[in-house]
């Protein structure tokens, strides 16, 4: 019965590992950078409001495009 | 080279780019890769819109190329001399090569388009004497 239940957590860990490390991977997909006249490149944080706020402006393009 | 022979270069060289519009900084549309008009105006809205949304974030300047990626694919937008290309690709697209594709397309579509306007034809010099 020990044994069951060791195999049941092992198995419950390895699964909140894969999850995480997925939508880890996700999140590093999407990303939003503006690049300037003057060489400069700026890479919004992700999370802040301004990214999301491009980010959701950018799927309205891509659905637009795709639809 | 005409927009319409620009784009239809440009996606036959990349294997990464969807879609593409060329469109003008009033939003009208030169040219696009979309079977209906009604598509390419929506496109070139949304992309017109973002690239609006990320002129606010800096007062001192507004980015002339912008990248969004998702996990479904990306949008490029490029600006040059009034002149504006957005284009969707596969998800994780080389984005140097990308946008360097979109630049030569901006580029042979704005020679073609100085090609098509007729130039003002030059005046004869005056010959000395013709003032008195």
């Amino acid at each position: 019965m020990r044994r069951l239940f060791g195999l049941a957590a092992l198995v419950g860990f390895a699964l909140a590992v894969a999850s995480f490390v997925r939508r880890g991977a996700g999140r590093r997909r999407e990303r939003v950078d503006l690049y300037y006249d003057d060489g400069s490149m700026v890479s919004l944080p992700d999370g802040s409001p301004e990214s999301e706020r491009l980010l959701s402006l950018g799927r309205d393009a891509l659905r637009a495009a795709r639809a | 080279m005409d927009a319409a022979q620009a784009l239809a270069d440009l996606t036959e060289i990349s294997s990464q780019i969807e879609s593409a519009a060329l469109f003008g900084e009033d939003g009208e549309v030169g040219a696009s890769t979309f079977a209906d008009e009604e598509r390419a105006q929506a496109f070139a809205r949304a992309a017109r819109e973002l690239l609006d949304a990320a002129a606010g974030l800096r007062s001192s300047a507004s980015p002339n190329q912008v990248e969004i990626a998702t996990a479904e694919g990306s949008v490029f937008v490029v600006r040059d001399d009034g002149r504006l290309i957005a284009a969707t690709t596969t998800p994780e697209p080389t984005v140097g090569l990308v946008f360097y594709d979109l630049k030569s397309c901006l580029r042979a579509a704005a020679v073609g388009d100085e090609e098509l306007t007729p130039k003002p034809k030059r005046r004869a010099a005056k010959k000395d004497g013709d003032d008195a």
